[in-house]
């Protein structure tokens, strides 16, 4: 056979090495793989960045400007109509995409860096400090999370950072146990042992030996996490609680014209409006889980068998 | 003692220090108050001898340990305070004790989680363990893809989407779900049905996927191999070697979404303005009436962590490794 | 040989397996005929197919896989046209299989009694009160202590070796004309292995069972088959019977898969002690795990520390390195006494003493590529950096004979060898005295081995390197070895130099282990009269 020649030489082992590829080489081949499901997810995230960046620009009217006529009905002046003060509704919904995305990505980013954090310092502390934050955040997951962001919302109000430091601290809980129980599996990893003897410190080995490793269930997770929040926020701001007016919400809006729902049967147009800032919400989180599922699915080496 | 009693009552005991804890956090949410709520709850026209007397009524002159054993044991006995609406600057008080409030609200909320749980349970195990076996096929990627879906959206989507069809487009079922305590029960099920179907839906693709990955991970042990190599029937392989250590990842399935079941609720309670804990809870947290919101807080934390509680011991004492120690 | 004295007969076998988005063949065309109560000895190392090979025997191949070309000739029938349901009418009845972990392949949830009948009682082969007395004999048969009663108890009350032969007793129930052994003592420690081949063996022959055994460790096979067949990437290399395959191998590629025991050591001189462990005891927690253990590492020579899983060999490594301080003793170091805790050491104590571990795999950041593994320490302990640090990363590259074209892969695009080799540049990039190598060949092939082997020993004479070489098997110990520590239940039984350790008179313990090391003899095992430990 070719690949084994006779004598035996360690440059010659089989490998699993094809190609010198640049990473850019890798990712370009990687996405040339991926199902229609995460390109879909991946074209629509891409759409909703772009709607929140260049809101003013594209969005033909003001956030908050007023017309005359409340409810009106779908035309060529207010395509999706006015709602129930007469605020342009397409307009509220492109600004949406800044606020209610912005919001809960900004939520998910301090999640991270909190729960992160102290989920790296407990995974390679392991002694009092590890046992300390994880009996606490047991003791916060006993709480489901709305029903602890209603109490917190109840005593500090509603205000968009409240909102934001109630659930990114409550969200700083799973992110803190997922953190924590993967780099704990890499803590325990040779080349961490081998670092430690050799004397590296502290830093050096958070950063470069454990982090790398830990990146890919933490971006997956970093998506997971940011469906959650913002389901939770359009949640809250449905009941009421959330993100106040006038700011455009995409939450607030299904409930401000939710009543138009009944108007269904004599103007379907009329009767779809409060489902089209549901529909935005939706979109993205189903957008997003797309590409999770393909991401998971690729770093994780899970490969189904066709049938 | 068999170590599965003892290791059941250590499961027991760290809930009940879960629960005292949670307690503690709800019981200082009034703690945390600004220093002037009592002129906000009163309104602007109190004077100060009724607001003085007001926290007076609360207690806020006494320590916070002694207000603390008074509230809990006031709780034990089913006393959850007195509400902070219906009070007035002039002095007159027409509030109302919490549990008056919440008490015929929680028996609609619990009929509502109950219906649900009935029709959810069932099917999600149905379709979760047959998707597992038939893993790959049609059938399994279909119902993949659309669970994906369902878990992605905001329970007011679905709840709206079902409201268009089923009680604008094509009126069969009430949208407003109206029911009181003397609503004879088929009637009751009939006004739940929208709520019921709405959290049904978002409860069983959660279920689902769970049960899906429980299962193939299970079907993936080697015992489950060496089971088939010495002939045994797909039939007595999921029956006889699958099942036996099923039921704490079912079990936990279960828990897990049935206490989901209990925040999803609250929104869902919301849209059809179904008269139970959630939407009370909501209103309070509006007109920041603290007592409601601690009594709605304690109960919702209460059955989450008992649920939890109980998919953990059913974990215990079905694991073959605690029932017959070495 | 009439046409019904043939029980299988496997021709022209292709098999496929999908990874990677694609179907790779595992099985390249192989042809197997074996005879009523043959043993076969299926031998090969990783990646040859051999395990696929004796699934497939029985008409089954892992989910992944699939059956591409050939047939499985069973009894007069090709299984490969049969339906699954068909299949099962075989499978526990009249073929049954015996799996490597026999801890993961027993249902935690049943007694192993009934795990053991279910199949004979299931097939209507007998009624389930005369199975489970035969099992309970077929457990005495199997040497299993309380016969009678051990199969009451459930998988995670029995030891590792004890439930390797329930397993045996389970596959012998329905009394099938063939079973396949699947490298059923592979994770057992040597005096356990040999207890388990002692009574798989001896129930064999006495029903006649036809039986495939495969295993990697051609000793093993060479006890339990009457014929052996060399496996190697998918394809046959060689098939012969026992004694002519052991006495001449026509394969070049046969020879070598035993060439760790063709090894040997020239003597080395004598030369003061760098490193003496004094009258050591350590603990994890409570639980203690060396006793007054004193070991010496004479410079420039390799000092072996040999035991079984539980004896302790690993944790003085943990001590050494300071990883596990000592309760009493000290570690000495070049003539001075090393600071106990890691944190306490000096950056020259850690340059000075380095470590190789066993899994390549988990020792190498599997994110850095081989510049920054090997380039670390040059920076680290040395101050090397830029080019001179890239110009010495090369130069150690061609030291453990690996070339520039390695330089920017990561762990996942080396194989096994070469991965322990970048590990080997990795200690010598810090140029210590004292490497410590911990089971570094065990989880390689038997030529790759000799190959990492004979490179630590040319290093050691080039470079005047010491090793403390932490294993379990014996051969290696042989070939490399100065000094031999033999370790058991955290205490050193016996220590000194090789010929002196490997010579009698030994210490019962010593005596046991060495003589439950298969030898490339068939008659070994019949011969074998092992020693008494009390």
């Amino acid at each position: 056979m070719t690949q084994t020649p006779d004598t035996y030489s360690a440059a010659n082992e089989k490998t699993a090495f094809a190609a010198e590829r640049t990473r850019w080489d890798k990712a370009k081949i990687v996405l040339r793989k991926s199902p229609w499901s995460a390109r879909f997810g991946m074209v629509v995230i891409l759409a909703y960045m772009i709607v929140g960046l260049f809101a003013p620009i594209i969005a033909p009217y003001g956030e908050a400007e007023v017309f005359p006529v409340p409810f009106a009905p779908w035309d060529a002046t207010h395509i999706f109509g006015t709602d129930q003060i007469g605020r342009d509704i397409l307009s509220r919904l492109i600004y949406g995409a800044r606020n209610t995305v912005g919001i809960a990505l900004v939520t998910t980013f301090l999640s991270f860096l909190i729960g992160g954090g102290l989920g790296l310092v407990a995974a390679i502390n392991r002694s009092w400090i590890d046992q300390v934050l994880s009996r606490g955040v047991d003791v916060l997951m006993a709480i489901p999370s709305l029903i602890f962001a209603l109490v917190l919302l109840s005593i500090f109000g509603s205000s968009a950072v409240n909102l934001i430091m109630i659930i990114a601290v409550l969200d700083a809980t799973r992110v803190f146990r997922l953190t924590r129980s993967v780099a704990v599996n890499v803590v325990v990893m040779e080349y961490v042992e081998a670092a430690r003897l050799r004397g590296e410190g502290l830093g050096w080995i958070m950063r470069r030996e454990i982090l790398p490793n830990i990146m890919p269930p933490l971006v997956a997770e970093f998506g997971l996490r940011f469906c959650f929040v913002f389901l939770t926020i359009a949640a809250l701001s449905f009941l009421g609680v959330g993100i106040q007016p006038p700011t455009a919400d995409w939450g607030s809006m299904v409930r401000e014209n939710a009543s138009l729902i009944q108007f269904a049967q004599y103007d379907l147009k009329a009767g779809l409006t409060p489902l089209l800032p549901a529909s935005a919400i939706a979109l993205l989180t189903v957008a997003v889980n797309f590409v999770v599922d393909w991401f998971l699915h690729h770093t994780s080496g899970l490969k189904d068998t066709p049938k | 003692m068999h170590p599965i009693v003892k290791t059941v009552f250590q499961r027991l005991g760290l809930g009940v220090v879960t629960l005292f804890i949670v307690s503690l956090i709800i019981f200082a949410a009034i703690e945390l108050l600004p220093g002037d709520f009592g002129q906000a709850v009163l309104g602007q026209a109190a004077t100060e001898e009724t607001v003085a007397a007001f926290r007076r009524e609360l207690g806020l002159d006494q320590p916070a340990v002694w207000r603390y054993v008074d509230w809990i044991a006031g709780v034990a006995q089913g006393d959850l305070g007195t509400s902070f609406s219906g009070r007035a600057s002039s002095g007159v008080d027409r509030s109302r004790p919490v549990i008056d409030l919440i008490a015929p609200r929680l028996e609609n909320t619990l009929f509502l989680a109950g219906l649900t749980a009935v029709v959810a349970v069932p099917l999600a195990l149905f379709l979760g363990i047959s998707a597992a076996l038939y893993r790959n096929s049609i059938y399994d990627r279909t119902v993949n893809a659309l669970t994906l879906t369902t878990i992605s959206f905001p329970e007011f989507f679905v709840a709206y989407v079902l409201i268009l069809c089923l009680t604008s487009l094509w009126p069969i079922f009430p949208s407003l779900s109206n029911i009181s305590a003397d609503t004879e029960f088929a009637e009751r099920v009939y006004r739940s049905a929208m709520p019921a179907l709405t959290l049904t839906l978002v409860i069983v693709a959660h279920m689902m996927r769970m049960t899906r990955a429980a299962i193939i991970n299970l079907l993936a042990s080697p015992y489950i191999q060496m089971a088939r190599l010495t002939g045994a029937s797909q039939r007595e392989v999921i029956l006889k070697h699958a099942l036996p250590n099923a039921w704490a990842p079912i079990a936990t399935v279960i828990a897990f979404n049935l206490a989901y079941l209990v925040v999803g609720v609250v929104v869902v309670e919301v849209v059809f303005v179904y008269p139970g804990v959630g939407q009370l809870m909501v209103d309070a947290v509006s007109s920041r009436d603290i007592p409601v919101v601690q009594g709605c807080a304690l109960i919702f934390a209460a059955t989450y962590i008992v649920l939890n509680l109980v998919a953990d011991i059913v974990g215990i004492v079905t694991n073959p490794k605690l029932l017959h120690p070495k | 040989m009439t046409k019904s004295d043939i029980l299988l007969d496997i021709k022209g076998l292709k098999i496929e397996g999908w990874s990677d988005e694609k179907w790779h063949p595992i099985i390249k065309g192989v042809d197997l005929t074996l005879r009523r109560g043959e043993v076969m000895g299926l031998i090969g190392e990783s990646g040859a197919g051999k395990s696929t090979l004796g699934l497939a025997a029985m008409g089954f191949t892992q989910p992944g896989c699939r059956i591409t070309g050939g047939q499985i000739v069973f009894d007069g029938v090709d299984m490969t046209t049969l339906s699954d349901a068909q299949k099962r009418r075989y499978w526990g009845n009249r073929m049954t299989y015996v799996a490597q972990s026999a801890a993961a392949s027993f249902n935690p949830a049943h007694r192993l009694i009934d795990q053991t009948v279910a199949s004979t009682v299931r097939f209507g082969i007998s009624n389930e009160a005369t199975a489970k007395s035969d099992a309970r004999t077929l457990y005495s048969a199997l040497n299993l202590p309380h016969a009678d009663t051990i199969g009451d108890r459930y998988p995670h009350q029995v030891s590792g070796g004890q439930l390797q032969r329930v397993m045996t007793a389970m596959a012998m129930s329905p009394r099938p004309d063939l079973i396949i052994f699947d490298e059923p003592t592979t994770a057992l420690d040597v005096t356990t292995q040999v207890e388990v081949l002692r009574a798989m063996r001896k129930i064999v022959e006495e029903f006649n069972t036809a039986a495939i055994y495969i295993t990697h460790d051609l000793a093993v096979v060479a006890q339990m088959a009457d014929v052996i067949k060399v496996l190697r990437f998918g394809h046959e290399v060689e098939e012969a019977d026992t004694r002519t395959m052991l006495a001449a191998p026509k394969e070049d590629y046969t020879k070598s898969l035993w060439s760790v025991r063709a090894l040997t050591k020239p003597e080395r001189p004598v030369q003061e002690n760098i490193l003496s462990v004094r009258n050591v005891s350590a603990s994890y927690g409570k639980v203690p795990v060396l006793h007054n253990v004193s070991i010496d590492v004479p410079r420039g020579s390799t000092v072996s520390v040999v035991g079984e899983s539980g004896s302790g060999k690993s944790t003085v490594a943990r001590v050494i390195t300071g990883l596990l301080p000592p309760q009493n003793g000290q570690v000495m170091f070049d003539g001075d006494p090393l600071p106990q805790a890691l944190k306490d050491r000096t950056k020259d104590h850690k340059k000075r003493v380095q470590m190789i571990y066993q899994m390549a795999d988990t020792a190498m950041n599997p994110r850095q590529t081989v510049r920054e593994i090997i380039g670390r320490p040059l920076e680290f302990y040395l101050g090397l950096t830029g080019r001179a640090k890239d110009d010495r990363v090369r130069e150690l590259l061609s030291l453990i004979e690996l070339d520039d074209r390695f330089i920017d892969r990561l762990p996942s695009e080396l194989s096994g060898g070469q991965k322990q080799r970048i590990c080997i540049a990795r200690a010598l990039a810090a140029e210590p005295e004292l490497i410590i190598c911990d089971e570094v060949t065990s989880a390689l092939d038997q030529i790759v081995q000799e190959g990492i082997l004979k490179l630590l020993m040319r290093l050691q004479s080039e470079l005047n390197l010491s090793y403390l070489f932490i294993t379990h098997d014996i051969s290696t110990v042989r070939a490399i070895s100065d000094h031999v520590v033999v370790m058991q239940l955290g205490r050193v039984v016996e220590q000194g130099t090789k010929d002196s350790v490997f010579q009698p008179p030994h210490d019962p313990y010593t005596d046991l282990l060495l003589s439950s090391v298969p030898e490339m003899d068939p008659d070994w095992l019949s011969n074998l009269k092992l020693p008494e430990l009390t």
